[in-house]
């Protein structure tokens, strides 16, 4: 048995502190974005982005969508007469890392300004650290965070709205009243996280207005390797509706699972997080077709704003070489309008001052490449936007397709509709 | 057949085909921390790592992922012995093995698992063979190929290496130094050389396990962390160091979650899973097929 001594604790200490300088060594390699060293003064934004760990796929691709927010701007001449500067550093998607991150780009780095992180799971720690500093925080894809805090400088840039539960399936659910036969029974199969949770509620909640008995409601681990019996025991219940929660890479084995076992349903999908990546797609192909799923873009006329074409142009020539999604389909435009918001305050205030900045937001709509956002009270945007898209006429994992109309048709909400409900969907075996 | 006996059958059909998954990835660690009491917490992302590259050669050059994890086993047998001279240099022969090994393996984990980001970014990679897409329907049993090929390919590499511990001179000096190292000193044998031998089979190992684990499902560089508690469990649960403990041990495993999660949700399974191992334990501390202090 080996004694622990003074030494021997050193060594491991020592060891420790070799793994964390490698990992810090790793990070400031691929998560420190470099300053653009135009001007003397320039304006300083500072966050965390997760560029490594389960969430790296969407943070890098995050990253690279304000990235060229920054080149854009300053080509234009900066903000204020200013260049812009990003700071950021890799979260490495743990939350237990947000707060100290946070603390060193406010206190030491001294940033103008703070934005934040990708996701609930990363934005929800680096409250406190904001709140008590009293900053301008402008959020990315957070759901529900500022619900109990009501942190008054708080903005979301997110479709969800200030009400999730009774929103967020609805366009779903809204779906079945577009098929040839009302269907009548529902089945739910959910993650075990926070956002998911939310969404089976939503679904569990809004299932009885529309006349849908629930016959299976279950929740899953995030650890789940085989989905085969839990599919296998949701076919046996014979829902007319599916209703799935899930997130990568979990929608990709539920999906594997549904293709193999030949499930079939009216109506199919829910918010299927993963089926948005570019990768996933290519993955799956044609067991997509039918497949309704909860997504914030699709390339469709109706959702051709100001704007992004040209964003995603240049997003998809720099996406190979930065190693992240494709086709910028999904968060990415959001990453850019995020940074719109500040550049669109910033412009108006006339300076940087977190409480002016504030009054701007509240009081103003601001126009971005996902289309006009007015924020509410708690931050959400004032009218929620989940879409409900369908993938069609799909035939291999080429993903050029996945560049123009028609293969993710939008069928909520109605202002945005661009095609039909295709049913029953069924997978190929 | 009777709804409830179709999904019972496919629950242990489905759970021996997973446990076939989980035994390729604990076969490796049943002869590093098993065998070699080396608590190799990186086996998991060893693991992956061995997928991305099965991804990264099998798409290039068109072949079939498992054909590419056996191809490239002796690249990570090399791997393996690089990585147990260098545990044995700086912690084993100083006798500092317990802590700082522990903590040598987890730094060797995140630096091969931010190592995969950097080189290969955080996006998940596949590498679907045509057999992936193939169901076999056994009257009302389904037996999807994407899970039965590379169980099978687990067992025969399993049993390959059974033979080999069993039938040869090495592997009889890998059981052997898992007992007593001295006495294999005094037959000649370098303790340190059969070690570095056994280290770089359970890497091999792990190419293979990378193979299976693409065709079960695409991965990135976080996947490992899924398995770590399960490839451990496994291990113990089949008594350390004992091959046919570790596959039947992978099946109970298997075959736990998938009837736990068909009867009663899947948020129950993994619970129930590791409360079978603690069960196990209660009765026999020594594991399944593990031998008595």
């Amino acid at each position: 048995m080996t004694e622990i001594t003074r030494r021997g604790l050193g060594r491991v200490a020592a060891g420790g502190a070799l793994n964390v300088a490698a990992a810090g060594a790793l990070t400031a390699a691929a998560g420190a974005f470099p300053a653009l060293a135009q001007g003397a003064n320039p304006i300083r934004i500072g966050f965390s982005m997760s560029l490594s760990g389960g969430l790296a796929a969407n943070g890098r691709s995050a990253l690279l969508a304000q990235k060229i927010w920054a080149e854009d701007v300053n080509a234009k001449g900066g903000i204020l007469g200013r260049q812009v500067q990003l700071v950021s550093y890799d979260d490495q998607s743990n939350p237990a890392n947000v707060p100290s991150l946070y603390t060193k780009l406010i206190d030491v780095d001294k940033v103008d300004m703070v934005t934040s992180p990708y996701a609930t799971a990363m934005i929800a720690p680096s409250m406190p650290v904001v709140m008590q500093r009293g900053m301008c925080y402008v959020s990315l894809f957070g759901a529900g965070v500022n619900e109990k805090l009501k942190y008054d400088r708080y903005f979301s840039i997110n479709v969800t709205g200030d009400d999730i539960k009774g929103t967020y399936a609805r366009g779903f659910l809204e779906c079945t009243k577009m098929l040839p036969t009302p269907p009548k029974t529902i089945s739910i199969l959910a993650v075990d996280n926070d956002f998911a949770q939310r969404a089976a509620e939503s679904v569990r909640t809004l299932s009885r207005e529309y006349g849908l008995r629930i016959v299976y409601d279950r929740s899953y681990p995030p650890s789940t390797v085989d989905f085969t019996p839990t599919i296998r025991a949701i076919q046996a219940q014979r829902p007319d509706v599916i209703f799935f929660a899930s997130y990568p890479p979990d929608s990709n084995g539920i999906l594997r699972a549904v293709s193999e076992l030949r499930v079939t349903a009216a109506l199919f999908g829910g918010g299927m997080i993963g089926t948005q990546i570019a990768a996933v797609q290519a993955q799956l192909g044609p067991i997509l077709n039918n497949l309704v799923t909860w997504d914030v873009y699709s390339p469709e006329p109706t959702m051709r704003f100001p704007g992004v074409v040209e964003f995603q142009e240049k997003y998809r020539a720099r996406a190979p070489q930065e190693q992240t999604d494709v086709l910028g389909n999904y968060l990415q435009p959001y990453a850019y309008a995020q940074m719109q918001v500040v550049e669109q305050a910033l412009n108006r205030v006339g300076k940087v001052d977190q409480a002016a900045l504030t009054a701007d937001m509240r009081a103003n709509k601001f126009g971005t490449i996902v289309g006009e956002i007015e924020f509410s009270a708690l931050g959400e945007w004032k009218k929620e936007r989940n879409l409900f898209v369908q993938f069609q006429n799909i035939t291999d994992g080429d993903l050029e397709k996945y560049k123009k109309p028609g293969t993710k048709v939008i069928l909520y909400p109605p202002e945005l509709k661009s095609g039909t409900l295709h049913t029953p969907y069924g997978a190929p075996a | 057949m009777d709804p409830d006996l179709s999904l019972l059958l496919n629950g242990i059909v489905s759970g021996l085909l997973l446990g076939g998954l989980y035994a390729a990835a604990a076969s490796g660690l049943a002869v590093s921390f098993g065998m070699l009491d080396i608590v190799n917490i990186a086996h998991p992302v060893l693991m992956v790592a061995a997928g991305f590259f099965v991804v990264l050669v099998g798409t290039a050059l068109g072949l079939d992922p498992l054909l590419v994890a056996v191809l490239q086993a002796p690249l990570f047998y090399v791997l393996g012995i690089g990585l147990y001279t260098a545990y044995n240099y700086f912690f084993e022969r100083r006798g500092d093995e317990a802590l700082q090994g522990l903590a040598f393996f987890f730094g060797v984990m995140f630096i091969i698992e931010v190592g995969l980001v950097l080189l290969f970014g955080p996006e998940q990679r596949f590498l679907d063979p045509d057999y992936a897409f193939v169901t076999w329907r056994l009257g009302e049993i389904d037996v999807p190929l994407r899970m039965l090929i590379p169980a099978l390919l687990a067992m025969a590499s399993i049993g390959a290496l059974y033979w080999f511990l069993q039938r040869t001179f090495t592997g009889l000096a890998i059981a052997a130094v898992a007992q007593d190292p001295e006495a294999l000193r005094l037959m000649a044998v370098d303790p340190v050389r059969i070690k570095r031998i056994a280290f770089g089979i359970s890497v091999a190992l792990a190419s293979i396990a990378g193979g299976a684990l693409v065709v079960v499902q695409p991965i990135d560089p976080s996947t490992h962390n899924v398995f770590i508690g399960r490839v451990f469990a496994i291990c113990i649960m089949g008594g350390m160091a004992s091959l046919p403990g570790c596959i039947l041990a992978a099946f109970l495993f298997g075959v736990v979650e998938n009837l736990t999660a068909t009867f009663y949700g899947p948020s129950w399974a993994p619970a129930v899973a590791f409360g079978w191992l603690l069960l196990v334990l209660a009765v026999r501390p020594q594991g399944l097929f593990g031998r008595a202090a």
